[in-house]
């Protein structure tokens, strides 16, 4: 039986769904303008008026957020409310640039627990879990969002937060989690480390994970599932929306559902700005319809995908997006094609490697070179040089047809790529394009 | 009758090789004989080992990759042709040779040939009708 933490809004029809977008979105952009000077400012720019924004099908008309604009106005320039009335603040690892910071108030720390609260139903969690909570805790939004979750629902929370992985397995096997909440890429890790500390699967009680904050692909999925014995889910979510849980995967591991009473999703060509139709990938743009503190309007989200709307075999009417294919911001430009990491990662796992590699771009006599260091495993390996060098080769082949691109294969031995604890250094880009 | 080797996977460059024989002296186990195929990016080291279980399980502690493939070991005669008599043996069966080298045993009037072919029973059968002695593990953990 499927259990829904809000039911009524997660099996709402389409009508029902519209209807609350249209009245919430009048309500935010009404309160955007006469609170930050930042969206009055861009109004008046192009000479709309809160009252031009009627239902959701004038979206369009209002102008894009981007992280500039969080960056010009930081730190507290984007908040909607007093001070008095923020009662947290998040922010940013700053690690492409400068940080961002923020602002929750109580209220929307009750929408972010719930929302967080349907993702762990989603996943047959309720208040016999144990939820292990290995996203960093701290100004990240990782740790406290699916805290938040949990504790709404009554699970046992233990909140280990990010590092000391062999402590992270001590305590999975231990307090016998049930559900563990990190990076796909920190899940991998776990994986690894449980193999060489010698403890198998079969001795942890896991039955869920929750894994997101960077791109990951279904092979990868696979092979997480294989290493810790459960089912992998998705979770989506970004600090300048909310943190985890904007949108959240279902018992079908296809796409995530879009909590629509909160957030609107918009796809759009990330050259032209114009908007596209379900099912075309583009840019993700999201608009809060509820969030207090800190409400954006069409936020340039960076992250590509595709959104689909109709009901889902689990019973939600939410619109589903994919699971981010990439980041335009990750994407590489190498001899004029367009790369994403994660489509190298598909043809790594699907030749038998591992999610561990590097990409590193370079330039040399003014050609884009592009070398992907990849870990070699005991299954990929043989003592036949013939055998080994045949493999090395379909694997160039496979990306040269997938990519279009040549790229310099270099197998390397297990673990010689540094292992993160949060998001995974996919990519090293030498070159100096001035 | 086949003997076990271990193949190591290295990458090719400074200190590789350092490590992993540091490892394996650290465990107690002996290299009886060694052999490294490589290529610009990585090698592939080959051992037949003392201690079998001892290597597998050091390198496994420390993170190696490697895998175990049986492989023939046929004793030599030091004679001109002795050599020439099992490949043509080799030959006449239509066997191919996917790598070989050889290591001194105890008698030094012979050499251990280890061989890597599709079919080690074979193999091993083909060459005591042509003469020769295979060795087996036994005889390599007495040397």
């Amino acid at each position: 039986m499927e259990k829904y933490w809000q039911k009524e809004i997660e099996t709402a029809s389409r009508d029902e769904i519209v209807a609350i977008q249209n009245k919430r979105l009048k309500e935010t952009v009404r309160r955007v303008y006469d609170n930050v000077e930042h969206y009055r400012k861009k109004m008046d720019e192009i000479g709309i008026k809160p009252e031009d924004i009627n239902s959701i099908d004038d979206l369009h008309k209002l102008p894009f957020s981007y992280k500039q604009d969080l960056r010009d106005t930081y730190p507290y320039g984007m908040f909607a409310v007093p001070m008095k009335d923020v009662v947290r603040l998040h922010a940013s690892s700053g690690t492409t640039g400068k940080q961002i910071v923020v602002g929750y108030t109580k209220n929307d720390l009750d929408v972010w627990a719930d929302i967080c609260a349907r993702q762990l139903y989603a996943v047959g969690a309720d208040e016999n879990d144990m939820v292990h909570v290995s996203y960093g805790y701290g100004l990240f939004t990782g740790g406290f969002g699916l805290h938040g979750g949990a504790e709404r629902i009554g699970a046992t929370i233990i909140p280990v937060s990010s590092g000391n992985t062999n402590r992270q397995v001590t305590i999975l096997k231990d307090f016998r989690s049930t559900v563990l909440c990190c990076t796909p890429s920190y899940a991998m890790f776990i994986g690894e480390t449980l193999k060489q500390m010698g403890i198998d699967k079969s001795e942890l009680c896991l039955k869920a994970g929750i894994f997101g904050a960077e791109p990951w692909t279904d092979e990868m999925r696979q092979q997480i599932e294989d290493l810790l014995g459960l089912k992998a889910y998705d979770i989506y979510g970004l600090t300048e929306i909310m943190g985890p849980g904007v949108s959240y995967g279902c018992n079908m591991q296809d796409g995530m559902h879009v909590n629509e009473d909160h957030f609107i999703i918009e796809v759009i060509d990330p050259d032209t700005g114009e908007v596209l139709p379900d099912g075309e990938q583009g840019e993700i743009v999201f608009t809060t319809l509820t969030k207090e503190a800190f409400p954006i309007i069409r936020y340039r989200t960076r992250d590509i995908g595709v959104v689909t709307r109709g009901k889902c075999e689990c019973g939600r009417t939410f619109a589903k997006m994919s699971k981010p294919r990439g980041r335009t911001d990750d994407m590489l430009i190498i001899r004029g094609v367009n790369v994403f990491p994660s489509q190298i990662e598909t043809v790594l796992i699907r030749c038998g490697y591992t999610a561990n590699y590097q990409i590193i771009v370079d330039r040399v006599n003014n050609l884009d070179t592009v070398e992907v260091k990849v870990e070699m495993t005991d299954e990929a390996f043989t003592d036949s040089m013939a055998e080994l060098t045949k493999r090395e080769r379909t694997l160039h082949e496979e990306m040269k047809s997938l990519l279009g691109i040549s790229a310099k294969v270099t197998l390397v031995p297990p673990r010689s790529i540094e292992r993160s604890i949060g998001k995974a250094v996919r990519t090293i880009d030498k070159r100096k394009l001035i | 009758m086949a003997i076990k080797q271990l193949a190591v996977f290295v990458e090719n460059k400074h200190g590789s090789l350092d490590e992993i024989t540091k490892i394996l002296a650290n465990a107690g186990v002996d290299i009886r004989a060694l052999s490294i195929s490589e290529t610009q990016d990585f090698g592939i080291l080959r051992m037949i080992v003392s201690d079998l279980e001892a290597a597998k399980a050091t390198l496994k502690e420390n993170q190696c990759v490697y895998t175990v493939t049986e492989v023939v070991g046929v004793s030599v005669p030091d004679t001109p042709g002795a050599m020439a008599g099992v490949i043509r043996i080799l030959s006449e069966n239509n066997i191919n040779l996917e790598y070989v080298y050889a290591f001194l045993g105890a008698s030094h009037d012979s050499a251990c040939v280890i061989l890597r072919v599709a079919d080690n029973a074979l193999t091993e059968k083909l060459l005591e009708e042509g003469g020769y002695h295979v060795v087996s593990d036994p005889f390599i953990e007495k040397l």
